[in-house]
């Protein structure tokens, strides 16, 4: 085999492990997969990755039924099991939730849980074998499957703009339109004069969070998966002394993305909520 | 690698399941956490209270104890007097008993004694006269002297 075959069928092996299963309207006027990136591309915006929001959704049904199975026969005795792990993350979430978050609302704790634990599960597909689940589905007749929903940044982007609707909105609740906009327009320099400076920094600001809280979550599971891949490239017998050290590392990126998603929702809800 | 409507449907799926979360996932299980943490503070609280109860009582005991002490002293003590007392009055009757026994005794001996002369006295004087009539070796008359003799035993 010649260096530049290898090559080829490489970039072929990773390309075939980036595309999403998207199904969508082709230009021609009929539905169904696109069978590359670009055919994808050309389905424009109304068109769904499978996939990615299938996983997905699938893991945040696992995660509502534990909990909820668990909320259902929660005791007030001693709690054993399950009950214990679920209380212990509830615990987490409530302890670092009220360190950042001083007011009142009900909403942020759930929201806090939901998105740690989501974010857990969606990261933690990226421990299972790269090729494991895309060859069973390759047996079935599915040809591309992206396993791991947070290294799609549609996943990623679609939760931190969800944030970013709930920071628009409870900084309007909480400060009124007027009051918002007075915090957009009087920093940093708090003069007539510059309120067109000043928006402009605060919206590039206000508009960068959930830009970076997106990307973030994504770029770092999105290089981990790309590490996998090329591993996986490896000959068989030597994958296992990359594959399991980066393995192990990993369930400290997966867990530390999580958890960073989650603080900075409730830092930047706090912040939504508080005048400065 | 194109954002397309996925977005929107992770976005959608994600108000979903923070409202169940919510609804359903977060109450319950804090309601349970805090009721257990209410439980706990309310059984250390208990068992503090017990705690003192225990203290008081064991005082109590101490006290009850340290009583009953002092009272079975005083009545060992009462009982110990007592006994001396019956073995003293013992004593006392016992001597009485003794002397009545002696000079009832005594005075046993005296009749006997008296008695036991009476008889001698009458057979000295019999064998006085035995004795005389053989030294005078005559017949003396019994009725003559019988005044004499009886004189001469009245005087032994």
């Amino acid at each position: 085999m010649s260096a530049e075959s290898t090559g080829s069928a490489s970039s072929a092996y990773i390309k075939h492990h980036l595309t999403n299963l998207t199904y969508g309207q082709h230009p021609n006027g009929t539905w169904g997969f696109a069978h590359s990136t670009a055919e994808a591309g050309d389905m424009g915006f109304w068109a769904l990755n499978v996939d990615s929001l299938g996983w997905s959704i699938a893991l945040g049904i696992l995660f509502c039924w534990v909990f909820r199975s668990v909320a259902v026969k929660a005791t007030t005795g001693v709690p054993t099991g399950m009950q214990n792990f679920v209380e212990m993350i509830v615990d987490f979430i409530d302890v670092t939730v009220k360190d950042s978050f001083h007011k009142v609302n009900p909403l942020i704790a759930p929201l806090a849980m939901t998105i740690f634990v989501w974010v857990f599960l969606m990261n933690t597909m990226d421990l299972i074998p790269v090729d494991l689940i895309p060859q069973l589905f390759q047996l079935v007749g599915v040809d591309n499957m992206k396993v791991v929903p947070s290294t799609d940044p549609n996943i990623t982007m679609g939760m931190s703009l969800s944030i970013f609707v709930l920071i628009l909105f409870y900084s309007i609740k909480e400060k009124g339109a007027g009051g918002f906009f007075n915090e957009l327009s009087r920093n940093p320099f708090s003069h007539p004069a510059f309120i067109p400076f000043n928006l402009f920094l605060e919206i590039l600001n206000l508009v960068t969070k959930p830009i970076s809280l997106g990307l973030r979550l994504f770029g770092n599971m999105y290089a981990g998966e790309m590490i996998f891949i090329l591993i996986a490239l490896l000959p068989a017998y030597i994958q296992w002394t990359l594959s399991v050290p980066w393995a192990i590392f990993h369930i400290l990126v997966i867990t530390l993305q999580a958890f960073i998603f989650m603080v900075l929702t409730i830092v930047y809800l706090s912040m939504a909520h508080e005048s400065h | 690698m194109n954002i397309n409507a996925t977005l929107l449907g992770q976005a959608i799926s994600f108000a979903i399941f923070v409202w169940f979360c919510m609804k359903y996932v977060w109450p319950p299980l804090t309601a349970a956490m805090e009721e257990r943490q209410k439980q706990m503070s309310d059984g250390l609280e208990n068992a503090e209270k017990a705690q003192a109860e225990l203290d008081l009582a064991k005082a109590e005991v101490e006290k009850q104890l340290k009583e009953a002490k002092q009272q079975s002293a005083v009545l060992i003590d009462q009982a110990n007097k007592r006994a001396n007392q019956i073995v003293d009055e013992a004593k006392v009757i016992a001597v009485k008993e003794g002397d009545r026994l002696k000079q009832a005794a005594q005075a046993d001996i005296e009749q006997e004694v008296n008695s036991a002369k009476e008889v001698l006295r009458k057979q000295v004087s019999v064998l006085a006269v035995a004795g005389a009539e053989k030294i005078l070796e005559s017949s003396v008359d019994q009725n003559a002297h019988s005044e004499m003799l009886n004189n001469l035993a009245a005087e032994l």
